[in-house]
This record gives structure tokens, sequence and C-alpha cells, in this order.
């Protein structure tokens, strides 16, 4: 008890020195810039069709699902307008950001993992380059700035999903759908969304870079990075959404 | 392809004469009492006094455990020493800060025991790395020479577009000593450089650190258990008995060791 106490609170320290760690260097010159480019390329772009086929899934499974519940009360009207403020406000968000969490922050615990095991931070180091600067940094920032991209992407499809939901027991244009869609919209609904979809970026990276820059050594921890990476990210993501709702409930 | 390679560096090693090892000229490395221990009672280091002067190639020698690698992980900071002067050009490395280090770093390579190339790039790519990082004013085609001829100096310039995972061990080795070459360094550490290859690549490898520190005229540390790399390539021997410096001396010398323990490494 009393041990993993002290452990709990040694990978609190170590946690909280690394994300010190990060806003100090990424201030610093210099910038690794093509590293960064690269970084987005590889979490943002080629996370695209895995989140296209989710969004548009979550849009059309979302509209079916809806349709008798409000059929019942004679409201399929709202439809469009409901699908598109729970896919834009919650659904969107947290789904493409649990996703994210399965695939960048795995993906980056593990390889990051087995640089670590395979002595290739080290060897970036006695290179006298800053391992943290060149892999952690760009990592980070590139998911800071990439998940909220492929929310918003997310969300668009989604609606898109939705029309063709709609359009399986109806007969609705795409003129009346994005019609009705953007007037139940308002800019409240989009604003805090998508600040939060930020954070769920940030600790995307983070959390993964964390998991993976301070594997112990061996083959095991490379699983064992990337396993712990997924579950404490999805967990975050969770804990950040409820704050964020409070948050805006609060303030909006 | 293989026996051209090691007829190239032997050819090569003939080329340039041995470099005498200067006595008068102050050593490289100065070890002086270095601890390091990771955790309660587990003891690496105890009190290591090490000397290396400039041209030498130093081998170490001890059981697995003894603290080898963990010696030479100090001397590039890696590993952070908890007692003891660390000099490495006559500077004391535990009191420098980071900046400092890197500036230290640029003069000594680091071979590991894995090679520890990176993964996601090319040949190409692993050994442009770093020296683009550092010397930011070269251009695209001098840096291309400059692979060119670190590649050329292993005998492995056609694997320049593979990448680290279509290459054998052998292969690895021999491209992780090109990219710690590219730098040009001043001192040369090589974490048991044979550990894991057949004899014959082993002796390529061995003949290779040799052809190295006449060409470059670079200070090495090798860290091996490989007795026939140790003869090779060793103008003088350590021997690390749980973390204190046992013996020492020429491979002929420790030999024939009154040690019955020492004398059991040439066995």
């Amino acid at each position: 008890m009393v041990i993993s106490l002290k452990n709990g609170f040694t990978e609190a320290g170590n946690a909280t020195l690394f994300v010190a760690r990060f806003f100090r260097e990424v201030v610093k010159p210099p910038y690794e810039i093509k590293e960064f480019i690269r970084q987005c390329y590889i979490i943002g772009y080629k996370s695209m069709p895995l989140v296209a086929i989710t969004g548009f899934i979550m849009g059309l499974v979302l509209t079916i699902q809806s349709r008798p519940t409000l059929a019942e009360f004679g409201a399929e009207s709202w439809l469009p307008g409901m699908v598109a403020l729970s896919l834009i406000r919650e659904i969107a968000p947290v789904i493409t950001a649990l996703i994210c969490a399965g695939k960048i922050s795995s993906g980056i615990g593990a390889e990051l993992g087995s640089m670590k095991v395979t002595e290739q931070i080290d060897a970036m180091e006695v290179s006298a380059i800053n391992p943290y600067k060149y892999l952690v940094v760009t990592r980070v920032l590139a998911t800071t700035l990439m998940v909220p991209l492929l929310v918003v992407f997310a969300d668009g499809i989604g609606i898109l999903g939705g029309y063709a939901g709609v359009n399986i027991h109806g007969d609705v244009t795409m003129y009346r759908y994005f019609s009705q869609v953007l007037s139940s919209l308002d800019f409240l609904d989009i604003v805090p969304a998508t600040i939060k979809t930020f954070f769920f970026g940030f600790f995307i990276g983070l959390i993964g870079c964390y998991k993976g820059y301070t594997a112990a050594n061996g083959t095991e921890s490379v699983g064992k990075a990337a396993n712990s990476a997924v579950v404490t990210a999805s967990l975050t993501i969770f804990i950040i959404d409820m704050v964020a709702v409070q948050l805006t409930d609060l303030f909006f | 392809m293989i026996q051209v390679e090691t007829n190239t560096i032997k050819q090569t090693v003939a080329d340039h004469p041995s470099p005498e090892i200067n006595t008068k000229v102050g050593p490289v490395i100065n070890i002086k009492g270095l601890y390091k221990s990771f955790g309660k009672n587990t003891d690496i280091l105890k009190g290591v006094d090490l000397t290396v002067r400039k041209g030498e190639n130093l081998v170490v020698l001890g059981k697995s455990g003894s603290g080898k690698s963990v010696l030479i992980k100090c001397l590039v900071g890696l590993v952070a020493a908890d007692k003891g002067e660390l000099k490495v050009f006559d500077t004391d490395i535990t009191k420098m800060n980071n900046q400092q280090l890197n500036a230290i770093r640029l003069k000594i390579g680091f071979l590991f025991q894995n090679s520890a190339l990176y993964d996601s790039m090319t040949v190409r790519e692993n050994l442009s790395f770093p020296l683009k990082r550092h010397s930011k004013k070269l251009t695209n085609k001098e840096v291309e020479h400059s692979v060119n001829e670190a590649l050329e100096s292993v005998g492995l310039k056609e694997a320049i577009d593979k990448m680290p995972s279509e290459l054998s061990g052998g292969m690895r080795k021999r491209i992780g000593l090109a990219r710690t070459l590219i730098l040009r360094p001043e001192i040369i550490l090589y974490d048991e450089p044979t550990t894991g290859l057949d004899t014959i690549t082993s002796r390529e490898i061995s003949e290779l650190i040799v052809h190295i520190q006449k060409k470059y005229k670079t200070t090495s540390i090798i860290i091996t258990h490989d007795m026939a790399c140790a003869k090779l390539t060793g103008d003088r021997l350590v021997i690390l008995k749980d973390g204190v410096m046992v013996a020492e001396g020429s491979y002929a010398t420790l030999e024939k060791s009154d040690d019955a323990w020492v004398r059991s490494f040439f066995i």
C-alpha cells in the first residue's frame, strides 16, 4: 500500500516534470519545423480515412436511432438540427479524440518506447541532439493542432452521414437539410466544443510521448507503453470533457 | 563482396601507419574515483580510476554486470556519476551544464551495442541527420559527400538507400560506425562492437576499428567480451570486476597473469 502510494507520487512527479519540460523546450530555439510538419502529415492526414469512416457512421447511426423517438412526437423535422448539435457539441469531439487516443497515442507510445529500448533516443543524445525537442515537442504540437482539425472534419462528415440517414426513410434535399442544420447551430455550440479539442489533442500527444519516452528497458515495456498510453489518454479525454462541459455550462 | 570490402580495409590499414601513442601528452580521458549505483545495494562502479592517452585503443573487459557499459555511458553523460572526477580533454564533465556537455559530445562518437540506427530513416538520412543539425552551413552536396565518404570508410557505399531493417547485423554495426564517424570524433566509445556477430564478421569489425584508429587518429575505449576483438584492437586492456579495476596491461601480459581469474578471460 505504502509502496504503491509512493510509486503513484513518483509517477505524478515525473509526469509534472515532463510537462514542465515541454513548456520550457517549446519556446526555446532551434525549432524543429520540418519534423513538426512531418508529424502533422502522419498524425493528421493519415488519420483522415479512419476519422471519415467513423464520422460518417456516427452521423448515420445517430440519425437512424433518433428517428423513431422523434417520430413519436411528430418532430421528425428536428432530426437534422438534433443530429448536428449532438455531433458538434459532444459526439464527434469525444469519439474522434478516443479514436486518436487509440491510433495516435498508442502509436507514439510504441514508437518512442521502441526507440528508448533500442537506444535510439540515447544515440540522439550522444550526438548532441535534443531528443525531447525533436521527438516530444514536435509530436505534442502536431496532435494539439491536428486533433481539432480532425474533429472539424469528423463534424462535417458526420453531418453528411446524417443526411444519408435522413434520406433512408425520407426524401430531403441537401439544401433543405443543410439549411436546417445551420439554423439550429449557434456560435456557442461550436466554440467551446472546438476549444476542448485542443486540450484533447495536447493530452493525447503528451501522454503517448510520456509513456514511450519513460518506458523501461526491455521489449515488454514497448507493449506496456502503448497500452498504458491508450488507457490513460482515453480516461483523460473523459475527464477533460466533463470539466469542459461544466465550465461551458457555468459561463455560457 | 564482403571479401572485397575486407581487403579494401586491410589495404587502407596498411596505407596508414599506426599512430604513435604519445605518453608525454596529457590523457584524453582521465577518470578518478568514479562511483555509480542504481538504488540501494546496487553499486555498479566502486571507485574506478582510468586514464586513456591520445591515439590509444583501450579495451575494457569484465563479466556481464561488472559496470563496463555504465563506465562509458558516464563518459558521455548518458548516466550521471554519483561521485568522482571524469575528465575528458582536461575538463570535468560532471560539473558541466547540458550545453557544455553537448560541445564535448560532438568530439565523442558512441557505437551502441545494437547500433541504434534510426528505424524510420534510410542509411543516408541516418548519416546526414547529425551532420545537418551541427553543420547548418553545409550545402546538400557537401552533406552528400560526407555521407559517401563515411560509408566508404566502412565499405558499405551501396547501402546508402537501404532502411536499417534491410541490413544484416554486421552491416548495421558498420553503418552505426559510419554515423559515428561523420562528425569526425576524436574519441570513439564502442559498446560491445562484435556482440551477436559471427566470427568472420566480428573479425571484419575488429579490423575496421583498427583501420579507423589509424586513419582518423582516434582514441577509443572498446567494451567487449570477445577476446579475439580485444587481441586485435587493444593497445592496452583493463579488467573490471564488481565495479573495480583489477588488472591492466597488454594482451600478452594479462594472458600470463598470476591471477587465475584474470587468466580465465584468455582461455
